[in-house]
């Protein structure tokens, strides 16, 4: 939200600037975002006086002025303003400005004279439309003075990055209000705040008067709503007829009913318009007022600055207002040309389905009964807090209105404004509630300020409050704040500080006595809709008090019953192995095009990724695409991350694998190599392993080969989890094969633990379970006696696998048999048609004693003899 | 050939070779002397060990004495010339050693996963272990046990990617939270890592699914000095000891809430582009464990507080090392991780 410094200072004396005052809001308040000088693009204009002025001959309009700008010399300038007078101040840009408009003022000769610079008028300056001669200044600065100094006109923005619970710092008094807070200050009285541009500086007598006033409303009232009529007659009383202004004030005020009784009542008659309040749950309270005989007309100069400064755009002076209450007191409002409304009747009702609505901004809406409109005795005039309708819009033709001063649902508004998609000032306030009480306050405010600025009579109004709220107090103990907050912060601490920010607070008596803890009744502010329960009154307390001023000693702690996650530890050793084998980790999105089979996002960011991934590998080849179309070919990518496949419960069935992908050069290009080898299968056959026996080390694990781009298929305990396989990816012609890897590490378990407000434990403590680190291979002694090794070339039949071989040379070289290792395959000339020759080292030794040669080669005898006779498989000869 | 004239024989090689290996002046010289006296094919010692057999056994053995004493003497003066000769003239180095050396593939750790690691190894010593949970989550974990109320402004934060009515992916790791405080009674110490999904268009500074890291700490007497003071041992750990500030906050899952700042390290407070002109940075949100929150997981509220904490390790990882646009963290450009890792 943006809030004009100079705005707040008129709520609120203080000292600081604009700099220092971000840090006091963002270290206590809210987080300032941005401190944005307004109108630093005035910052090269200055003040200059006319101290010469003579008609050009020859032309009708243009004078040759010499124009002192404080340099010492006078300028000539050339100036085409019928208004140009000696002896005068006005607005100069010297040589050199950048207008507001973009125009560079440059040295030019005009007409034979010469012109160094330019007066400004209202309109050249970004000030106003005024454009019918330069702006002539009223102001005791000596020429030279920057323009921005000798008048307020450079106000400061801040950008406030307001929580959502925090609805009433949406404006200017909310703000101020903290600021008082902080600063030990007072609002100014808010009666005369915020519109003491309009009715000028009060009194000290009369800031007196109205600050009493306001001192003794909450006991005045003591928790009830505020009644308009009360502060009527008290304003009246003390505030004195000191000048029009505050008369227009004092009246509109005045004018209000007495309203003793408002419980059930939900029509009204203002004027000639009848209010019916039909919809009380889309709008728990409705104001309206009729203004009649305004003139409607461009705004004054200190209303646009207040709305420009903001970031708003003037659009006249009676919307001006209503925008001027939103931003000053986060009240919105709205102003209906009464001659547009049918029946001369505002209903507030749910709308018709189907029912059109043609909104300010031109949009046609179609409307359904979740949504509140402001009908006339016809149709939808207006979005009940979020935007009024264009045929009723107040234009330079009105002359009387119905001003909508109303408090809405924050649910029902949000909804509705969300199933509109749009977002407006009005419905950002009030989907985070709008103080209820003062809607009649701001009322009477706003028909003071209406008709000073454009004239008119206010009607009587109405006040529609069927089923006005009651805030129960909320009890406060003293030592909850010391058990949440970890510190001792006293009642009567406690109690300022709430106090400070307009609560009021009561220590209750007799509990120390009862509980040995003292407690204090709370009533909030009504402008604090977020502070309903204990541990909200704490949050003010800790805030207040100031977060920093908090010790921050570290204290003892038990340890957690938490085991930590087994997937973590896994992750982690995995991610080391397949750095260690000079992979890559990333993290890239989930989101595929999928399809059949895929689960869906029901309101993906894309159409074309409008799945979820079943595969990790699906990612990284698209990674290995983007990588490929920078020509990068070297690609060794991995991923330990989740994948998800539609399932029959409530949430998809989720995983996480281990994904990895690999292409291109085996090793770094080397002088001695300059053309490595490309990965193959064999290399993404490694990994697997890898992946396999860091994940489940000492588990029975398999890769069980496959066919086609699936070359193996990953097993654990027999169960599939996992395949190596060929990827085939979009990718030029110079790119070498992919290999994928993918490997389910974990399935995720996503069952509710407990039903709501239930843990699974129940109400018995559950031991402690810290988890252990899993099983190890035991030492095994080194050996101590020399091995024995011979090779065994075999012819293989090409459609035999080696596997099988090896089973029979398992099962038949006893025990022994240290180390079985396949160490070369030959295929082609000198072989019979068919048959391949594969080679394995066997190693064999005893823990004991040396193998004797005979043992040795008996071995061998007996393996030739197996393999011959179990699969017809012979020894290669020469 | 007599035995005598094979003793003359073999001293006459011996002399002989000790003047030739003394006039070779270089290491070609030295080899063709070595050729001539001792080579295998024709060198004079093998013509002289070739007559050696038609001797007499006993000759044999004595011829066979002499000729090794010449042997091993010309073996002697070989080696110790050889040895003269490379100290005063050492040999060009025949390798070419600038050449570059023979390197495996390097693989690295993807950035946000190393500023993980670092803030996860901090909170080990401070007692956290790690727990994670599913990323597609119902709407209750989500946002119901958290305090979300139905249709509250607070739900702009977290544009959510749904499933389907009431199932969504995660905006936030808090859902881990709720189901770790339904397993495990307090107290509770977890640090929960893990990959969050918001409705956010790639810009340079958001993802659609990015990486959270969030802490965890319930038990009895836990108050917000407890937060306070291991968060700030966490940014001294993690960041240097640098000035911190919390301010004021707000999350629907705790309260109080503050987040935590760190004086910008690249003015060092003074004002500069980094920290929008603040001396601040942002660094994490926390705050006490809304009672809301533990009674939803059937913890006594009464009984027991806790405090939370959550923090970005991708906005982290941009800043330490530099990376103008998120997206590089995503892409998996080979050459941006190829440099990273260096």
């Amino acid at each position: 939200m943006n809030v004009s410094y100079a705005w707040l200072k008129s709520f609120v004396d203080f000292d600081l600037d604009p700099r220092a005052l971000r840090d006091l809001l963002t270290q206590r308040v809210v987080t300032v975002d941005e401190v944005l000088p307004l109108r630093a693009d005035l910052a090269p204009i200055v003040i200059g006086r006319v101290v010469e002025c003579a008609p050009i001959p020859g032309s009708d309009h243009l004078s040759a002025t010499k124009v002192d700008a404080g340099g010492g010399e006078l300028l000539d300038v050339v100036c085409g303003a019928p208004n140009v007078r000696a002896g005068k101040l006005y607005p100069f840009a010297p040589v050199g400005t950048t207008m507001p408009n973009g125009m560079k003022i440059e040295r030019r000769k005009i007409r034979g004279s010469v012109s160094a610079g330019m007066l400004c008028s209202a309109r050249e300056l970004g000030l106003g439309e005024e454009h019918e001669g330069i702006l002539e200044l009223d102001v005791g600065a000596a020429p030279g003075t920057p323009f921005l100094e000798a008048l307020p006109v450079g106000d400061t923005r801040l950008v406030l990055d307001v929580t959502p619970n925090r609805a009433d710092l949406l404006s200017h008094l909310g703000v101020a209000r903290e600021i008082a807070a902080a600063l030990g200050k007072d609002i100014r009285p808010l009666v005369l705040s915020g519109a003491r541009d309009f009715i000028g500086e009060p009194t000290a007598e009369q800031e007196a008067m109205t600050r009493r006033l306001l001192d003794e409303l909450p006991t005045a009232i003591s928790g009830e709503r505020l009644d308009a009529s009360a502060i009527a007659d008290a304003v009246s009383s003390l505030v004195g007829d000191e000048s029009e202004a505050t008369v227009s004030l004092i009246d509109a005020v005045r004018t209000m009913p007495d309203r003793p009784q408002h419980r059930g009542v939900t029509e009204g008659q203002t004027g000639s318009v009848r209010v019916v309040l039909e919809d009380a749950e889309g709008s728990p309270r409705y104001c309206g007022v009729v203004i009649r005989g305004v003139k409607v007309a461009p705004s004054p100069r200190w209303l646009i600055d207040r709305i420009t400064a903001v970031g708003g755009r003037p659009i006249n002076n009676v919307v001006d207002a209503t925008n001027f209450m939103l931003h000053g007191f986060g009240q919105p409002m709205h102003a209906f040309d009464v001659a547009k409304l049918a029946g001369s009747a505002v209903i507030v009702r749910r709308a018709r389905p189907g029912e059109r609505l043609v909104t300010l901004d031109g949009v046609e809406r179609t409307l359904a009964p979740s949504i509140t409109v402001i009908a006339d005795g016809e149709r939808a005039q207006a979005l009940a807090g979020i935007m009024g309708g264009r045929d009723s819009e107040v234009t330079d033709d009105t002359t009387d209105i119905f001003l909508e001063v109303a408090n809405f649902d924050p649910g029902r508004t949000r909804a509705a404004r969300r199933a509109l998609a749009m977002s407006t000032d009005a419905s950002h306030r009030f989907e985070r509630g709008v103080d209820i009480d003062w809607t009649p306050f701001w009322l009477a405010h706003a028909v003071a300020l209406i008709t000073h600025v454009a004239g008119g009579t206010a009607e009587e109004d109405v006040d529609l409050y069927p089923e006005p709220r009651m805030q129960p107090p909320l009890r406060l103990r003293i030592a909850r704040i010391a058990k949440l907050l970890g510190a001792p912060i006293g009642a009567q601490e406690a109690t300022a500080l709430l106090r400070s920010i307009g609560c009021v607070v009561e220590l209750v008596p007799g509990t120390e006595m009862l509980h040995g803890d003292q407690e204090l009744q709370v009533v909030p502010p009504s402008w604090r809709v977020d502070m309903v329960n204990e541990v909200d009154l704490i949050e003010e307390v800790a805030r207040l008090h100031g977060y920093d001023a908090f010790p921050s000693e570290l204290r003892p702690y038990r340890i957690g019953n938490v085991p930590d996650a087994p997937i973590e530890l896994v992750a982690t050793q995995l991610r080391h192995a397949l750095v260690s084998a000079g992979l890559f980790e990333v993290r890239p999105m989930p989101f595929v095009s999928g399809g059949e089979g895929h689960v869906r996002v029901r309101n993906p960011l894309a159409e074309n990724e409008a799945f979820l991934r079943r595969n990790v590998v699906e990612s990284l080849a698209k990674r290995a695409e983007y990588n490929l179309a920078h020509m990068q070919g070297n690609i060794r990518l991995f991923e330990i991350g989740a994948a998800f496949a539609p399932s029959t419960g409530r949430l998809p069935h989720e995983e996480v694998r281990v994904g990895a992908l690999i292409m291109g050069a085996r090793r770094p290009p080397h002088f001695t190599e300059p053309k490595p080898p490309a990965f193959d299968e064999w290399d993404a056959k490694g990994i697997a392993e890898l992946v396999l026996e860091t994940a489940f080390p000492r588990r029975e694990t398999a890769l069980v080969p496959h066919e086609e781009d699936s070359l193996w298929h990953v097993t654990l305990d027999g169960r599939r989890i996992g395949e190596v396989r060929r990827v085939r990816l979009d990718a030029p012609v110079w790119a070498s094969p992919a290999f994928g890897v993918e490997i389910t590490l974990e399935v995720v378990a996503s069952d509710d633990v407990a039903p709501a407000g239930q843990s699974a434990y129940g109400t018995g403590e559950m031991p402690a379970a810290l988890g252990a680190r899993g099983s190890v291979t035991p030492f095994r002694p080194l050996p101590v006696t020399p091995a024995a090794e011979f090779d065994l070339a075999l012819l293989v039949p090409n459609d035999m696998p080696a596997g099988q071989v090896e089973e029979v040379i398992r099962k038949n070289a006893g025990e022994l048999l240290e180390r079985l290792a396949l160490f070369d395959e030959f295929r082609g000339t000198g072989l019979p048609p068919g048959v391949r020759s594969v080679a394995w080292r066997l190693t064999f030794r005893h823990a004991e004693r040396t193998l004797r040669d005979k043992e040795v080669s008996g071995r061998r005898e007996k393996l030739l003899r197996a393999l011959e006779e179990e699969l017809g498989v012979r020894q290669r000869t020469a | 050939m007599t035995l005598d004239e094979l003793l003359d024989a073999a001293r006459s090689l011996e002399r002989d070779g000790r003047d030739l290996i003394a006039r070779a002046s270089s290491a070609e010289e030295l080899a063709a002397a070595r050729t001539a006296l001792v080579g295998r094919k024709s060198g004079r010692l093998t013509e002289l060990m070739k007559t050696l057999p038609a001797l007499a056994p006993d000759a044999r053995r004595d011829a066979g004495a002499a000729v090794n004493r010449a042997k091993e003497a010309i073996e002697a003066a070989l080696s110790a010339r050889e040895a003269e000769l490379h100290r005063a003239a050492p040999a060009a180095p025949r390798v070419d050693l600038t050449m570059p050396a023979r390197r495996t593939w390097r693989g690295a750790i993807h950035p946000v996963t190393v500023v993980i690691d670092e803030i996860r190894d901090i909170f080990r010593e401070l007692g956290f272990t790690i727990a994670v949970g599913p990323e597609a989550e119902t709407e209750w974990y989500n946002f119901g046990a958290l305090n979300f109320p139905p249709n509250h402004p607070a739900m702009d934060a977290h544009d959510t990617l749904y499933l389907s009515d009431d199932t969504l992916l995660r905006t936030h790791t808090s859902p881990v939270q709720i189901r770790t405080l339904q397993t495990y009674p307090p107290p509770v110490r977890v640090l929960v890592p893990g990959n969050v999904y918001r409705r956010d268009f790639f810009d340079p500074s958001h993802a659609p699914m990015f990486s959270q890291i969030e802490g965890l700490a319930v038990d009895e007497g836990i108050g917000f000095v407890d937060l306070k003071a291991t968060l700030v041992h966490f940014v001294n750990r993690f960041f240097g000891r640098r000035p911190t500030r919390f301010r004021p906050s707000f999350f629907p899952f705790t309260e109080p809430s503050a987040e935590l700042d760190v004086q910008c390290g690249v003015c060092g407070g003074a004002g500069c582009p980094t920290c929008k002109h603040t001396g601040w940075v942002e660094i994490l949100g926390s705050g006490m464990v809304h009672p809301a929150v533990l009674d939803a997981c059937g913890v006594d509220s009464e009984r027991y507080t806790g405090w939370a904490f959550g923090m970005g390790p991708a906005r982290v990882a941009l800043s330490r090392w530099g990376i103008p646009d998120i997206r590089l963290l995503y892409d998996s450009d080979v050459r941006f991780l190829e440099q990273l890792a260096q």
